[in-house]
C-alpha cells in the first residue's frame, strides 16, 4: 500500500508541477461544450433537450485526448521501465497511475459538469444524477483507457489508433450515463442506471489494472 | 495441442483439408440457398423479406463464433508463444470483420421494409457495431508497430479483453426491451422457428461455417509463404 501512495503522490506531484495538464482538459472541456449552443443554436428547450448528452460526449473526448499522460512520458524516458522493477506489482502501480489520472481528469470534470449544464439550460432535476453518474462514469474511462494507452506504447500514429481502440468500449458508460441523468429529469428512477455505472466501475476496477499490466509487459519486452 | 502448432505440419494438414472444407462449402451454400430461396414458405407477416435472415443469421453467428476463436487464437498465443496462434488470431480478424459487416448490411436492408428504418440504436445492433470496431481496432493495432512481434501481442491481449463485448451481444435482447427480436433458435425450451424455415438456416449456417474455415486456412497459408519468403529475401 505505501507503493501505491508513492506512486500516486508522485505522478499528482509531476501534474501539478507541470501545471498546465488539469487546465488544458478543463478548459477543452469547457470549449467543447461551449462550441453547441453555436452549433445547434441558442434554443434553451434544444439545449437543454441535448445537454446530458454533449456533457457526457465531451467529458469522454476530453478524458481520450488525457490519456496519453498516463504513461506515454514515463514510457519515453525509461521511468517505467524502472519503476516495473520496484517489488510492487505492476497491477498496483496501474492501479496507482489510474487514481493519479481520474483526480487530474476525472474529477475536474466533475466539478465544473454543473457549471456547463447551468449554461445549456439543463434541468435542475437532474443534477444529482448527473454528478453522481460522472463520479462513478469517469474512472471506468480512466481505467479502460489504461489499458489502450499500454497497448498503443511505442505504436505508429498512437493518437488516432488509441481513439480508435477506446471509444467503441467507452460506449456502455456514455449509454447508462446519460440515461441516468434523462430519467431522473422524467421524474423516473435513476438508481438502476447508477447502479449498472457502479457495476461498470467494480468490474473494470478489477480487470483492467490486469489487462494493462499485461500491456505493459510485453511493451517492456 | 503443441503438435499442430507445427507450421509444416499446419501447411500438409491444411493442404489435405483445403478441398474437402471447400466442397462441403460450396454445396452446403448451394443447398442452403436453395431451400432458403424456393422451399422455404415465406413469412406471413414478412412476405419474401424474410429470406434475408438466411443470411444475415449465419453471419451474424458466424461474426461472434470468429471473435471467440481469434480471442482463443491469441489466449493460446499469449500463453503458449506459438507464433502459428498469432498468425490464425491476425488470419481470423478481417474474415470475422467481413462477416460482421455483412451481418449489419444485410440487417440493415431488412430493417428499411419492415422496421422502416435502416438503423435503429437498439442494444443488439449497437453492440454488433462495437463488435465491428473491435476487429477493426485489432486489425489496425496488429499493423501499427515496426516490430511486428509486438504489434501481434497488442492485438492479442486487445482481442482478449474484448471478449466482454461477445455476451452483451448475446443476451442484449433478453437483458433490454429492444426492437431487435428475441433469440429464436438457440434458447431454453427449442427453437420457435418453423421446420421448413430452420433447415435451410442451419444448413446455410453450416455452410458459412465452412466458409470460414476454408477463408482461414488460405489466410493463413499465405502469412506463412509470405513469411518463409520475407525470411529467404531478408535472412531475419
Amino acid at each position: 500500500m505505501s507503493g501505491f501512495a508513492a506512486l500516486l503522490t508522485r505522478d499528482l506531484r509531476l501534474a501539478f508541477r507541470q501545471g498546465g495538464d488539469v487546465a488544458n482538459v478543463v478548459a477543452f472541456f469547457a470549449l467543447a461544450v461551449i462550441l453547441f449552443p453555436f452549433g445547434v443554436g441558442p434554443d434553451p428547450d434544444l439545449l437543454a433537450r441535448i445537454a446530458a448528452g454533449v456533457l457526457w460526449v465531451t467529458a469522454l473526448l476530453a478524458a481520450l485526448l488525457s490519456l496519453e499522460r498516463l504513461f506515454d512520458a514515463d514510457f519515453q524516458d525509461g521511468s517505467l521501465e524502472t519503476l516495473s522493477l520496484m517489488p510492487v506489482p505492476l497491477e498496483i502501480q496501474v492501479l496507482a497511475k489510474c487514481t493519479a489520472h481520474w483526480l487530474t481528469t476525472g474529477l475536474p470534470l466533475t466539478i465544473i459538469a454543473p457549471l456547463l449544464a447551468l449554461v445549456l439550460h439543463f434541468d435542475v432535476a437532474g443534477y444529482p444524477a448527473l454528478i453522481a453518474a460522472l463520479l462513478l462514469g469517469t474512472p471506468v474511462l480512466s481505467l479502460i483507457g489504461a489499458i489502450g494507452v499500454a497497448l498503443t506504447l511505442g505504436a505508429r500514429r498512437a493518437g488516432v489508433l488509441l481513439s480508435l481502440l477506446v471509444l467503441p468500449l467507452y460506449i456502455p458508460v456514455l449509454i447508462f450515463g446519460v440515461a441516468a441523468s434523462e430519467a431522473a429529469i422524467l421524474g423516473l428512477e435513476s438508481r438502476p442506471h447508477l447502479l449498472l455505472l457502479a457495476a461498470l466501475l467494480a468490474a473494470s476496477l478489477a480487470l483492467a489494472p490486469w489487462a494493462a499490466a499485461a500491456a505493459l509487459r510485453q511493451a517492456f519486452e | 495441442m503443441q503438435r499442430f502448432a507445427n507450421p509444416a505440419r499446419f501447411m500438409r494438414l491444411s493442404a489435405t483439408l483445403l478441398p474437402w472444407c471447400s466442397a462441403a462449402a460450396v454445396v452446403l451454400i448451394a443447398i442452403g440457398l436453395y431451400g432458403a430461396l424456393l422451399i422455404a414458405p415465406p413469412d406471413y407477416q414478412q412476405g419474401e423479406a424474410v429470406k434475408i435472415m438466411y443470411v444475415h443469421v449465419p453471419s451474424a453467428w458466424l461474426a461472434s463464433l470468429v471473435y471467440a476463436v481469434m480471442a482463443i487464437a491469441s489466449a493460446v498465443a499469449l500463453i503458449w508463444r506459438h507464433p502459428l496462434a498469432h498468425i490464425a488470431a491476425e488470419s481470423a480478424a478481417p474474415i470475422g470483420a467481413g462477416f460482421t459487416f455483412v451481418c449489419l448490411a444485410s440487417g440493415s436492408l431488412w430493417g428499411e421494409p419492415m422496421w422502416g428504418t435502416w438503423w435503429v440504436w437498439d442494444a443488439r445492433l449497437t453492440s454488433v457495431l462495437v463488435l465491428f470496431f473491435l476487429y477493426l481496432g485489432f486489425i489496425a493495432l496488429a499493423n501499427a508497430f515496426d516490430d511486428r512481434t509486438r504489434g501481434s501481442r497488442a492485438a492479442a491481449i486487445l482481442a482478449i479483453v474484448g471478449v466482454v463485448n461477445l455476451p452483451i451481444i448475446k443476451f442484449s435482447v433478453d437483458w433490454w426491451n429492444t426492437l431487435h427480436q428475441k433469440a429464436s433458435v438457440f434458447r431454453m425450451g427449442g427453437p420457435t422457428i418453423a421446420v421448413s424455415m430452420l433447415w435451410p438456416l442451419l444448413v446455410m449456417a453450416a455452410g458459412f461455417l465452412f466458409l470460414f474455415a476454408v477463408l482461414l486456412m488460405l489466410r493463413m497459408r499465405t502469412a506463412l509463404l509470405r513469411a518463409k519468403l520475407r525470411a529467404l529475401r531478408f535472412g531475419t
